[in-house]
């Protein structure tokens, strides 16, 4: 938090923040010091809340016209789609919002791997950065399920029939699950219902992630602590503002671009046909952000290790942070770290390509190879890798490497008339 | 204070907070419960079919309960194929005698044991079905013989009403 108190200067203001310190929230916000070597991998945060407000925004009103019943749900949907005023862009902007928004916290993670967001004293945020993922990946499931296509039934189908792969009370579940014997009306509106209800959890918690978040500060490139406020911060607003809307602006350009020009090449052409319980397309896939998840899950020919397999492979991230033993944060100085980072994107990249091809032959082969090297990176590479590795000496400051031992003069000056 | 008050007061607390968490599990007991299959669900539990017009080598799909229900007749080279299995070449061992009491009449729930897909017929490396999800292969008996699935799949209660008709469910 920040060192000063802050006194509002007019006397309504003062009145107000005695009673409720929204100015003091609000001065806090503005003048929170940031490391000023931050780059343009960290305007992800910002581009994410606006992904979440847009698809709170979007689903609002596409909720004004959706019907959750099995015999209308797709043709409430080409209504919108035909009818509506706009509904085919306020459609387009959620339905490509989700991967977009994806796209966004896949960016937000693997930051967070190179330059170790995750270690002491920020695990906290990290772990709640997971819940938000998973809470984001069941919003996106049940959202795909609402049109009732055929890709929206049999995945339904398929992720809770991963239920019963629990010993015992599986079938149990499953059919608590859907409200029946298979996914039907009763699956449908409660989907809707929870679908609803996520976005507004998941704002909840980035709250808290970001509370937690202004408990240390920003993490930055270089990894170490920074004093603040010092020479090496600037004030979150204007200057991180500004940079983070420059960055959003980049972002919307290529989300602009799926909306108008490509809007259905992130989808299925199979969730264009009615839901039908007599026949499962020939080949189904997720959509394309839960491909390595469920190349893992296919990769197991056993069922039940099959979905433990592709749990963990979630679950093990909030164990990160004791995971990597390593107590140097940006893998900037860690040469090895740097390597064994990119190896995973690659691996994980195979993972979401063979996900989306047939689970037989070579591709099955390289599903299993990826899968185990996945595991391997995270529970032998990363805690051996602390103790062995011989990092580059951290600098002492982030103005350090830049202006050498002894900083301007002036510039300390001016920095310091600031705080 | 002497040593016997602050008992008294435990008593009181764990027993306030037993009866509190019986008053919570009363409360959302019906919240969840509300989730599990319901009446008009439960009450559609049967479906008669008229089988009449099957011919050998044949498969129809009804739906029961919202599933496919596969009924095949088979011809005397699948049961003799079906019968011929050895019960250790097989992941979830079951007699074809067992599955199909009327050996030219298999009928089964028409979905995969792996994850909920439905099987295509006359698919596959036994001659029976194939799932396209993920893989896995059935025999004539509609027995699983490779891939993820883990069990054969499901022979659903049914009878013959008569010669023409099976009631299933």
């Amino acid at each position: 938090m920040s060192d000063h108190e802050y006194v509002p200067k007019s006397k309504f203001g003062k009145w107000f923040n005695d009673r409720l310190p929204l100015l003091t929230l609000a001065s806090h916000l503005t003048d929170y010091p940031t490391p000023k070597n931050l780059n343009y991998w960290w305007t992800f945060g910002g581009i994410l809340t606006f992904c979440l407000i847009t698809q709170i925004v979007t689903g609002l009103t596409l909720a004004m016209h959706y019907i959750a019943h099995a015999d209308l749900a797709f043709e409430s949907v080409e209504h919108i789609m035909r009818d509506v005023n706009y509904g085919w862009l306020i459609r387009y902007i959620h339905a490509n919002g989700s991967s977009m928004f994806f796209l966004a916290v896949y960016i937000h993670i693997f930051r967070s791997l190179f330059y170790g967001s995750y270690k002491s004293p920020r695990e906290i945020i990290w772990i709640i950065g997971i819940i938000i993922y998973l809470l984001m990946m069941a919003a996106a499931f049940m959202g795909y399920v609402l049109p009732w296509g055929q890709m929206s039934f049999w995945g339904a189908t398929v992720i809770t029939s991963l239920f019963s792969a629990i010993p015992f009370i599986g079938e149990g579940i499953v059919n608590w699950l859907w409200g029946g014997y298979s996914v039907d009306n009763p699956t449908l509106t409660r989907f809707f219902t929870l679908h609803y209800l996520l976005p507004f959890l998941i704002l909840g918690l980035v709250v808290l992630h970001i509370w937690a978040l202004h408990i240390p500060g920003n993490n930055n490139p270089v990894g170490i602590d920074v004093k603040k406020p010092s020479k090496d911060t600037v004030p979150f607003h204007p200057y991180i503002v500004i940079k983070d809307v420059f960055a959003l602006l980049m972002f919307m350009i290529v989300f602009a671009f799926f909306i108008f020009y490509s809007p259905n090449i992130l989808g299925h052409a199979d969730n264009y046909i009615e839901a039908n319980p007599m026949v499962t397309p020939v080949h189904i896939v997720p959509e394309w952000y839960l491909l390595p998840f469920y190349a893992i899950l296919r990769s197991v020919p056993d069922k039940l290790m099959g979905v433990i397999a592709m749990l963990s492979a979630i679950l093990i991230l909030a164990a990160l942070p004791w995971l990597d033993t390593s107590k140097i944060r940006s893998a900037v100085f860690r040469p090895l770290y740097k390597q064994f980072y990119w190896i995973l994107v690659v691996d994980v990249l195979i993972l979401g390509y063979v996900g989306a091809m047939p689970a037989e032959g070579l591709y099955l082969l390289i599903a299993r190879v990826a899968t185990a090297y996945y595991f391997i990176h995270f529970l032998i590479i990363l805690p051996v890798l602390g103790f062995k590795e011989k990092t580059i000496p951290l600098p002492l400051s982030i103005t350090e490497p830049v202006l050498g031992d002894a900083p301007i003069a002036s510039a300390v000056k001016k920095k310091e008339s600031l705080n | 204070m002497s040593e016997k008050k602050p008992e008294r007061r435990e008593f009181l607390f764990t027993a306030s907070y037993a009866v509190g968490a019986v008053g919570v599990g009363a409360v959302v007991w019906p919240l969840i419960d509300q989730m599990n299959p319901d009446a008009s669900v439960k009450a559609l539990a049967s479906t008669e079919v008229d089988v009449s017009s099957v011919q050998p080598g044949k498969t129809i799909t009804v739906l029961w309960r919202g599933k496919p229900v596969f009924i095949k007749r088979r011809t005397s080279e699948e049961i003799a194929e079906a019968k011929a299995v050895k019960m250790e070449d097989l992941k979830d061992p079951e007699k074809d005698e067992d599955r199909a009491k009327n050996p030219e009449w298999l009928v089964m729930v028409g979905v995969c044991t792996h994850l909920g897909c439905v099987p295509l017929n006359d698919k596959g490396d036994y001659n029976g079905w194939f799932c396209p999800c993920h893989g896995s292969h059935y025999d004539t008996s509609g027995r699983i013989r490779k891939g993820p699935a883990p069990t054969n799949m499901e022979v659903p209660k049914y009878e013959f009403v008569n010669s023409n008709t099976i009631k299933i469910g």
